[in-house]
């Protein structure tokens, strides 16, 4: 059964912001003052919103089985080690920053930055925030959730969406379309795959950077 | 019996929930529904026979997702043609005695409309119409659309009922907890929407439990004038023990129904969740009920896609600036299609507080229909205000209404037949308030009682199609006391009458009465407070007007419509500051950092405000050019080298261009009124390329080239090689800019310069986006790979120089 929950917005995390913007690490009082007036701005107009599915998976021939499509990826594979079952989660914070984003798009492309890293900040925070949920909840019957992965991260298709978005139902769950480019609208939303485990991660396997391809990224850590 | 007749005196049943019960039939996650039409219509037929046994009225077809996206044209004929056959077979089936209708159920697309999706209005009016065309053809007794969860794919559904059939509408929207639809709408903006484009019943479903949606109800019964309808779900699932529940059971689901049946809602039924046990109680609970009778709200409002604006006690302020009549500046705007500029006066008009914006772009020199839609749609896209569209062409308004999300304000129709013929109709298909003109054939009379006499030939006319009053908002025209002593009062008395006799509610456009006189303000403000003193409800006015907003607020204090007098306090307090302020001076030596002046200090560190107020006073003793050349590009410089050399990053460099694009908007506003010219190097066109979305590196680009001096001419994201090469060519631009951040739309871009080697061979093609280096660039044959904003700028001024020098020679 497909779940939905609307949540509270998580607490901000303004270095966070300032790290997406770009910023040294010690921003200037100017970039500062913009983040917070794009703060107050945006202030309740977010909607933070999820839904979910839980799946039996398994290693087949043609690659992982993941209860709802299967699809070849060494990456995904890596990620799912040990697991038996996935949760499958779709994310948005809503429209609302993507109106934002566009109103000073040209305008103010500063400002646009500075909300493009804000959307980035609220919809990993939303994710965080929804992973530690179920993570509490599923502690409870004695299992463990691993670092979450997306479409697009390694060489785990983005053509998965198609099957997400089929089977999540996200444009009436949560008002999440898929455009014909497979990118999401609302723009600043996720969708992932978490591996459930029996067994909990013995070392902390912290969001990872070396999954991914993009060797020449700023962010890289 | 038509389903309207038999809704006049019933309480009409809908069914309840069908996806829920095709899972527990054995439909697979995924699955389309739609096709159990086909391969399992026996199970159909039971659910929704069962559902008439417990007393619907109306079975919504099993067609939910059935369209043109999911479905071949062969394919959905066969399902709609069989969706249809199974109710009616089910309603053949049932023993019940009450009268059952068959409705073409039309659920959302699943894609997300322009601006913020890919998928077009039109293209979404076509694939809803498909659907429409296949429900009449097979016979539905009325069309359903459903479980909409944004203002302008209801739209786009609704219009393409109306235009394909003849049978009665019903439109339901699903909203979330925030009492919203997801892109934003409140119920009573859909109402405005949807009342406005004639839907014969509207309401809400799915989302919740009837509990969870009754405020949303009560906004419903309290604005509608139509038959108000509810499909709630049975609350929210849970899991138990691996099996789905709701958390509403049949007992308090119709208790909670019947309740809001007793407070006006005339259709009831339930959605996911929901089963015949659930109708069955909800029938047996309302079944001494006497559906309340439906009361005409007489409500005067527009809409956007988030709210409504009501014309009541309180003035309504209409932004007059969006208009080329006597603004140079604008003018300017208009025929180099420079959108920001407009966009900028729409924003800074909502800040001073109008609550509608007026759009008129009519010059002889543009086309007025096309530019009218684009702009109406990029105003849309980032200002949520309605707005009043204003031209004398019909053929712009009708495309402007066609695509306007909510229930827009129509500028103007006039006592003439011919204006009526071609207002008239619009207003009743596309929905809108409009302004009606107290003139005619013969002019504009000179008495009060001439201009009355003009509306109730205009309300009269209106009735004949089908208009109500209340969408009739009158403009007894504002005419100059200069050249005649009694226009004011003459103006007044008529809108007098027509606000207390004939009851509808009037709009001025207020300043035209000072025309010719000095310190024009002083009069305008005095008029418009006596006009509002006798009934005016609207004026269409510039905010920017100091007087004017006084008398605004002043007389909504007076009135008692602006509580604790907070909105007042707030205008005094912000607008009307005791003294002069001075432009706060930066110094010009402070940490250690060296600037050769304040202007170059402000732009430096992204002092927008600042940058604009020192240019301005320097420009009154410099001239433009030299103020550009010796303050503003030498600072650019700066911060272009330091981000260069990785001491300043993208957010400092960026906010610097912005201070010194306002620093430009100042100097460009004075070359223009010194002889209209332009202090553009030359033409450079820009675009991300077909296919791809993505436009935060384009625009940082456009934004540096306007700033070294550039006529960038943006054409958007998304953009076809031709549409590319047609702008160079037509402009004879020397350069093109192209960015691409997905690597599926490199070969776009290739294909952008190999049109452009062929048809315009002299153009020099910069590229740029994350996917692209050096050796793409070559790979495609572009002309220079920029690997930043800065980069693009050094070359184009590369080019521009040889360009100049070459013309030397």
């Amino acid at each position: 059964m497909i779940r939905r929950k609307r949540y509270a917005a998580p607490p901000i995390q303004r270095q966070e912001c300032l790290r997406y913007a770009g910023c040294r690490q010690d921003a200037a009082a100017e970039e500062k003052q913009l983040l917070e007036e794009c703060l107050q701005e945006i202030d309740g107009r977010l909607t933070y919103q999820v839904c979910w599915e839980r799946f039996p998976i398994q290693c087949t021939e043609n690659g992982m089985d993941l209860g709802f499509a299967t699809v070849a990826s060494a990456g995904l594979q890596k990620n799912l080690e040990g697991a038996e079952e996935i949760l499958l989660f779709a994310a948005t914070i809503g429209l609302e920053m993507d109106r934002a984003i566009r109103r000073y798009t040209n305008l103010s492309p500063a400002k646009a930055l500075f909300f493009q890293a804000i959307g980035a900040e609220r919809i990993e925070s939303l994710c965080d925030a929804f992973c530690e949920e179920q993570a509490a909840a599923l502690q409870a019957e004695g299992s463990f959730l691993k670092p979450r992965f997306s479409p697009g991260y390694g060489d785990l298709p983005l053509a998965l969406q198609k099957d997400i978005f089929r089977v999540l139902d996200c444009p009436r769950q949560i008002g999440l379309t898929l455009n014909e480019s497979l990118l999401m609208s609302p723009s600043k939303s996720v969708t992932a795959i978490v591996g459930i485990t029996k067994e909990e991660r013995k070392v902390k396997e912290k969001k990872s950077c070396s999954v991914c391809q993009k060797k020449d990224c700023a962010f890289r850590g | 019996m038509n389903i309207l007749d038999y809704l006049k005196e019933h309480i009409v049943y809908l069914d309840g929930g069908m996806g829920t019960l095709l899972q527990a039939e054995g439909l697979q996650p995924g699955e389309e529904p739609e096709r159990w039409n086909l391969t399992h219509p026996e199970v159909i037929i039971r659910l929704q026979k069962a559902y008439f046994d417990a007393g619907t009225n109306i079975i919504n077809t099993n067609t939910f997702g059935a369209n043109l996206l999911h479905f071949s044209e062969e394919e959905l004929e066969e399902i709609i043609q069989a969706a249809i056959a199974n109710a009616r077979a089910a309603a053949a089936a049932s023993s019940g005695k009450q009268e059952k209708f068959v409705a073409l159920d039309i659920g959302p697309s699943g894609k997300l409309l322009k601006p913020y999706g890919d998928f077009d209005f039109e293209e979404a009016v076509a694939v809803f119409a498909a659907t429409v065309r296949l429900g009449v053809k097979y016979g539905a007794d009325l069309i359903f659309i459903e479980t909409m969860n944004d203002s302008y794919e209801t739209k786009a559904a609704l219009l393409a009922a109306k235009e394909n059939a003849d049978l009665p509408v019903f439109v339901s929207n699903a909203y979330g907890e925030d009492g919203k639809l997801m892109t934003g709408a409140s119920p009573a903006a859909m109402v405005a929407l949807l009342e406005g484009m004639g839907a014969d019943a509207i309401g809400v479903n799915c989302s919740l439990g009837p509990k969870a949606l009754s405020p949303i109800v009560a906004e419903y019964l309290e604005k509608a004038s139509v038959p108000v309808l509810l499909k709630p779900n049975a609350g929210l699932p849970r899991e138990v023990a691996g099996k789905t529940v709701f958390d509403v059971l049949p007992e308090e689901f119709s208790e909670d129904v019947a309740a809001l049946v007793q407070q006006g809602v005339r259709i009831v039924g339930g959605c996911c969740g929901t089963t015949p046990a659930y109708l069955s109680a909800v029938v047996e609970k309302t079944a001494d009920a006497t559906p309340l009778p439906l009361v005409e709200k007489n409500i005067t409002c527009v809409s956007s896609y988030t709210h409504a604006v009501e014309f009541g006690a309180s003035p309504i302020l209409i932004g007059e600036r969006i208009n080329p009549t006597g603004k140079k500046r604008l003018k300017q705007a208009l025929l180099e299609n420079d959108v920001d500029y407009i966009l900028q006066e729409g924003l800074s008009q909502q800040e001073k507080g109008v609550q509608i914006l007026d759009v008129n772009v009519g010059l002889p020199e543009v086309e007025e229909a096309a530019l009218l839609q684009k702009l109406c749609f990029e105003l849309q896209a980032i200002i949520d205000l309605p707005l009043q569209i204003d031209t004398s062409d019909p053929v712009a308004m009708e495309q402007a209404l066609r695509r306007y999300n909510g229930k827009a304000m129509i500028n103007s129709v006039n006592g003439k037949e011919e204006s009526m013929r071609a207002i008239f109709p619009l207003v009743k298909k596309y929905g809108g308030l409009v302004v009606a003109l107290t003139l005619d054939e013969e002019g504009i009379p000179a008495t009060a009682a001439g201009r009355v006499a003009i509306a109730e030939k205009i309300l009269h006319t209106a009735e004949e199609y089908g208009i109500s009053k209340k969408d009739i908002i009158f403009d007894t025209l504002a005419m100059a006391i200069s050249a005649d002593p009694r226009a004011a009062k003459a103006t007044v008395d008529a809108l007098d009458e027509i606000r207390h006799r004939l009851g509808c509610h009037t709009s001025l456009g207020v300043s035209n009465v000072s025309f010719g006189l000095p310190q024009r303000d002083v009069i305008n403000s005095t008029f418009f407070t006596i006009a509002l003193e006798h009934g005016l409800s609207a004026a269409i006015l510039n905010p920017f007007s100091v007087d004017m907003m006084k008398a605004y607020h002043g007389y909504r204090a007076l009135h008692g419509l602006d509580t604790n007098c907070a909105e007042y306090i707030d205008f005094a307090s912000q607008q009307l500051p005791v003294a002069a302020q001075t432009v706060a001076q930066p110094s010009v030596k402070q940490e250690g950092e060296a600037f050769a002046s304040q202007l170059q200090k402000a732009v430096v560190k992204g002092l927008k405000e600042q940058a604009g107020e020192l240019t301005a006073q320097l420009l009154m003793e410099r001239e433009p050019l030299a103020i550009v050349q010796e303050e503003i590009i030498p600072a650019l410089d700066i911060v272009g080298k330091g981000y260069e050399e990785k001491t300043v990053y993208l957010p400092q460099l960026l906010m610097a261009a912005e201070a010194a694009k306002s620093a430009f908007e100042k100097i460009k506003g004075a070359v223009v009124s010194q002889n209209g010219g332009s202090t553009a190097k030359c033409g450079f066109v820009l675009a991300t390329v077909r296919g791809d979305i993505h436009d935060i590196g384009k625009n940082i680009v456009k934004l540096l080239l306007e700033n070294y001096g550039f006529a960038v001419a943006d054409l958007g994201r998304d953009v076809p090689p031709e549409e590319i090469v047609a702008e160079v060519k037509r402009q004879h631009a020397p350069l093109c800019g192209l960015s691409a951040l997905m690597t599926t739309t490199v070969p776009a871009m290739e294909e952008t310069i190999r049109l452009l080697r062929e048809e315009a061979p002299w153009c020099k093609v910069v590229v740029g986006g994350a996917v692209l280096n050096q050796e793409y660039a070559d790979r495609i044959g572009a002309d220079k790979y920029a690997k930043d904003a800065m980069e693009s700028v050094r070359y184009a001024d590369a080019v521009f120089s040889e360009l100049e020098q070459a013309k030397q020679v």
